[in-house]
């Protein structure tokens, strides 16, 4: 049997004279994701590109406007994404060790009728995709976070989150690289080092990669 | 070969940024005011990327250890070398034990200062661009501090010249903070209403303005709808969060964000954008892609101009 003909529809939109914006979609989907990384890598290997960022789903393409348009890229982005992505690689898989103490544990337990032990649980049962890294260095934001945890972001952000916290927003799960503000909900900490200056790239997680949580005592 | 007597308020070691590190989070960062700071590079006979000193609000005091070539550009400080006043957007010698100095801001908010040859500082993923969040690049990640020793990098790739010069109408009229903007990816959401206000209303930068943005006070603007999916953002972007106060996006901005993008300052524009401080108003006037892109080679014929 044939496989189905895709049917994705990308929209670009200017972002100023040097960039545009490809959307995939607007929905949270590992397909939309794997398809905007993918797009992504083909357009960094264009000559006119000068680099391309994958969101959720869409990508980010800052470009010279001195080798190409709007136009001729978003013709070109529009070739690239009807054609079947690559088949995804099962990105790299990073165990995280999570000692489930956060300051707001149990205040995210008693918001969602569950025991703290449980939130710890839920939290370290699936296998979560990085769907974007970006926002502050070495920051991914992974999910999907089972639906029991989903809780709106707290309604004063903290202005000051300590790196390696483990937190919970929306259906999404994070760790904060570095101390910085911050409005998710912190349920537990990690001591690996996201943020990696003297690496290159600089982040220890990759769009694509997938991480598992386990809970640790220390 | 540049003692650093006095450091200024926040003074940091620049180049063209970090591009390729924004997939890792990495702000791109370099200097707010692309057109100054390749304009002072040229004037001394470097390449545009080389690294030059951001000086905000004031300017250092500098003390040259040896014979060298500089130029300062971009807001006018007022520089002197030895108390006597020196004009900007020039190339001049300064001799061994010459002091240069800055009597005070009269006009822009960040002067640059290119020495021939250009600046050595740790390079960080392929730039020198210091990013004070991560304490990286530049300076040992830091802005300059009383006692630093400026190095030059190595020689420049034109002869060691004075008097290149940049005239007046060749450069950005940073007296006029109308910035041109092409709409955003999320303009719809504004409406008819608040696109018209955007494009007609004065804001005014807040103080809540450094590198990595400025929070702008102005009429509010309702760009509320379905949240937004993440999405790499893009210096100049105009992004308005719930409380419909927007925030223009700098050099050192995150890389990505959740918010909806009304407007993208043009690249061209963004050089007076980098002059704002708080307190001052701005307005943004729509133009095209294609007008956006005729103001860009204007800018760019005239720092071939220095060149030739």
């Amino acid at each position: 049997m044939p496989a189905p003909r895709s049917t994705t529809r990308v929209r670009t939109h200017p972002l100023g004279d040097a960039a545009l914006l490809a959307e995939l979609g607007t929905r949270l989907d590992t397909a939309l994701n794997t398809r905007a990384i993918a797009l992504a890598n083909a357009l960094r290997k264009r000559r006119d590109v000068r680099q391309a960022v994958p969101g959720y789903a869409s990508v980010t393409v800052h470009f010279d406007p001195d080798q190409t348009t709007h136009e001729a890229l978003a013709a070109s982005i529009k070739r690239l994404a009807s054609k079947r992505p690559p088949m995804a690689e099962p990105g790299r898989l990073h165990r995280i060790p999570v000692v489930y103490d956060g300051p707001d544990l149990e205040t995210v337990a008693a918001k969602l009728g569950l025991s703290p032990a449980k939130v710890a649980e839920v939290h370290a049962r699936p296998i979560y995709r990085v769907f974007l890294v970006g926002f502050v260095p070495g920051w991914a934001y992974l999910g999907p976070l089972p639906k029991e945890l989903e809780l709106p972001r707290r309604h004063v952000p903290r202005t000051r989150v300590p790196a390696g916290s483990v937190a919970i927003a929306g259906r999404q799960s994070g760790i904060y690289p570095l101390a910085t503000p911050g409005g998710w909900h912190l349920i537990g900490r990690t001591s690996v080092k996201l943020f990696l200056p003297d690496s290159d790239p600089p982040s220890l997680f990759r769009a694509g990669d997938r991480v598992k949580f386990f809970a640790a005592r220390t | 070969m540049l003692l650093v007597k006095k450091p200024g308020v926040l003074t940091t070691v620049q180049d063209l940024g970090r591009p390729n590190a924004i997939a890792a989070g990495v702000p791109a960062g370099g200097a707010m005011d692309r057109f100054a700071h390749r304009a002072a590079n040229l004037l001394v006979g470097n390449d545009e990327g080389a690294a030059t000193l951001e000086c905000t609000l004031s300017g250092p005091e500098l003390v040259a250890l040896e014979n060298c070539l500089v130029a300062v550009t971009g807001a006018d400080f007022d520089p002197r070398v030895n108390g006597e006043p020196e004009p900007t957007w020039t190339g001049m010698f300064l001799g061994r034990g010459d002091e240069l100095s800055f009597a005070g801001r009269r006009q822009g908010g960040r002067a640059y200062i290119a020495v021939a040859g250009g600046i050595a500082a740790d390079r960080w993923l392929a730039s020198m661009s210091t990013n004070l969040m991560t304490a990286r690049g530049g300076m040992h990640g830091r802005q300059l501090l009383a006692g630093d020793v400026i190095a030059a990098a190595g020689e420049a790739s034109a002869p060691a010249i004075s008097g290149r010069h940049l005239g007046h109408n060749l450069r950005p009229d940073y007296a006029d903070h109308t910035l041109g903007a092409i709409a955003g990816p999320h303009i719809r959401r504004l409406g008819a209403e608040g696109r018209k206000t955007l494009f007609s209303s004065e804001f005014t930068v807040s103080r809540d303005a450094d590198r990595m943005g400025y929070r702008l006070e102005g009429p509010g603007l309702d760009a509320s709808g379905d949240e937004l999916l993440s999405f790499g953002l893009a210096a100049g972007a105009l992004q308005v969060p719930r409380s419909g106060q927007p925030i223009l996006l700098m050099a050192d901005h995150q890389t990505a964000g959740g918010y909806p993008v009304v407007a993208t300052v043009a690249s061209a524009a963004m050089p007076v954008a980098a002059q704002l401080l708080p307190g001052d108003k701005l307005w943004f006037a729509e133009v095209s892609v294609e007008g956006a892109l005729k103001l860009r080679a204007a800018q760019r014929a005239a720092l071939d101009l220095i060149k030739s």
